[in-house]
């Protein structure tokens, strides 16, 4: 897939809490194709600390108004500066980055996220619903207050929630929950992203019940498009770059 | 040209731009034998620049023979292969190889390298082990030999004037300078291997004087590096005595960076009076 570096324009920056907030951007023309999983890298450029780009998850696009949005979790510098940008701000992308999800060959999928890792889903349960398929979300945060955009997931399909303090939810992490628990209903493929411990749980569950795992990893990365080398994630074959080879990987094809 | 290690084999940024309008491209660091470079996290962002320990990650000079020289091999720039070792001999026996494939019209001799545990920098951090392992392999490489120094190093330029007295037909610097992170919070180290190599404006300074320093005492051409994010800076790495320059870390952060600094140079020199970029070489009036 061409990758392009772009400008576009912040038409919206709406802050869903404390830490997270949902970025809406206009490409200056005609929005190229995407797919869910794939990323973008930020230019973030205002200060000495924030030398680098910031890779973020598409979070959803819209091709009829060229729009993509980005859900951004102020966790650092690079972050909290992207927190400020204003509508009407210019905000620079290297994208579209990376594989992405595969559609899957058995119908019955639970998209499972933790806390940012949350964002690459909605794409993809939109894809899925646009193939026919009914996308179930599980959706696990520290909090109630973690839990966010939850109405744009509940448009596309079932949403079910964990949170570590109960405080929303069923009480503990995502592997918790009944729908995993009790593997009812059925599933056949899952789609995780969020923090590694999580996906390393809910990776081996899949594997304990002859269960298809995607996984996308969020390994630090310097350039994005295979250049640095700097991301890798170490695979049956070896060092392979999460930016150009993932970050969307089968949960087995993982050392882990 | 591009630096080695950021800009991967120029495929990685062909739909950003047209590359054959760069002087050349510095292939990424290949060595005699597969090597799976080190152990994630390799790389942390410091204070305008960043630290790497990739440790040269690549498929071996056989592969890249079969496998990549064939896709590469007629690109309209010049494709140089940088090589490193951690032994003389696999430094010889690579540059061997090379030699054999026609459109590769020169080497970049790594000896530089603070992210191998064996060889690498080690080579270039003594006169006489730089001039072992040049030496040796100018009896094998017909073609054009750059030798790529450390910076970290008492004196560069005597590290320089050795490599010119051994055979060098161009020296580049600088490599990155060895640094280390550590993250406050975990009381660890941010890179797997504890130090790495620091790039990026933050090191520009210390280029800039060290490509000085050896302008003052090498007729061979220098090619210049370090931090350099745009126009200026590359003319100012000109200006010191560099011939030719090349754009490493900025290649991460805008992949069409080097295109605009080729423009820019033209730009500059119709602008300031000069006939020919040439003339800017070491220019700088003291």
């Amino acid at each position: 897939m061409k990758k392009y570096v772009d400008d576009f324009k912040v038409i919206k920056n709406e802050r869903l809490n404390h830490e997270y907030l949902v970025l809406t951007l206009k490409h200056p023309d005609k929005m190229p194709e995407m797919m869910p999983g794939q990323f973008v890298e930020v230019r973030v450029d205002n200060g000495p600390n924030t030398f680098l780009r910031r890779p973020i998850s598409i979070h959803d696009v819209d091709y009829e108004n060229n729009t993509m949005l980005l859900l951004v979790q102020e966790i650092g510098e690079g972050t909290r500066l992207m927190g400020k940008l204003k509508e009407g701000d210019n905000c620079n992308l290297v994208y579209p980055l990376g594989n992405w999800f595969a559609l899957p060959d058995k119908p019955r999928v639970l998209l499972v996220g933790g806390g940012c890792g949350i964002a690459p889903l909605l794409f993809m349960g939109r894809r899925l619903k646009a193939n026919g398929i009914e996308p179930r979300f599980l959706l696990g945060a520290r909090s109630s207050d973690g839990l966010i955009a939850l109405d744009a997931f509940k448009e596309l399909g079932e949403v079910y929630t964990t949170t570590e303090d109960g405080s929303a939810g069923t009480k503990g992490y995502v592997i918790h929950h009944p729908v995993v628990k009790t593997h009812t209903p059925e599933i056949d493929w899952i789609y995780t992203c969020g923090p590694e411990a999580m996906m390393k749980v809910v990776a081996k569950y899949a594997g304990n019940h002859d269960i298809r795992c995607q996984v996308s990893l969020e390994n630090h990365m310097a350039c994005g498009f295979g250049a640095c080398l700097c991301c890798v994630a170490e695979t049956l074959d070896g060092h392979k770059c999460t930016c150009t080879d993932g970050p969307v990987f089968d949960s087995t094809y993982l050392k882990w | 040209m591009t630096a080695s290690g950021t800009f991967g084999y120029g495929e990685e940024f062909m739909d950003f731009f047209e590359i054959s309008c760069l002087g050349g491209v510095l292939v990424k660091g290949t060595t005699l034998n597969h090597r799976e470079g080190n152990l994630y996290p390799r790389m942390a962002e410091t204070p305008q620049g960043m630290l790497n320990a990739v440790g040269l990650q690549n498929k071996g000079v056989h592969y890249f023979a079969d496998h990549i020289y064939p896709r590469i091999k007629d690109y309209d720039t010049h494709m140089l292969v940088n090589v490193s070792g951690s032994t003389i001999e696999e430094y010889v026996e690579t540059a061997k190889v090379v030699n054999d494939l026609e459109k590769i019209p020169g080497i970049e001799l790594n000896i530089s390298c603070p992210n191998v545990k064996e060889g690498g920098m080690a080579f270039g951090t003594s006169c006489p082990s730089a001039v072992a392992v040049i030496e040796a392999v100018r009896k094998v490489y017909d073609k054009h030999l750059m030798v790529k120094l450390s910076p970290n190093v008492t004196n560069i330029a005597e590290i320089a004037k050795a490599a010119e007295d051994s055979g060098a037909d161009s020296v580049s610097l600088i490599n990155t300078l060895l640094g280390m992170a550590i993250n406050a919070k975990t009381r660890r180290p941010v890179l797997s291997t504890i130090t790495g190599g620091l790039s990026g404006p933050a090191v520009k300074p210390v280029a800039l004087r060290m490509v000085w320093q050896v302008a003052q005492v090498l007729n061979i051409p220098i090619v210049g590096m370090g931090g350099i994010m745009n126009t200026n800076d590359a003319i100012e790495f000109m200006l010191a005595g560099a011939s030719a320059i090349q754009v490493g870390t900025a290649n991460f952060i805008d992949p069409t960076v080097t295109e605009k600094i080729v423009h820019g140079i033209e730009d500059y020199c119709k602008e300031h009076g000069f006939d020919k970029a040439s003339d800017l070489v070491g220019a700088m009036e003291v």
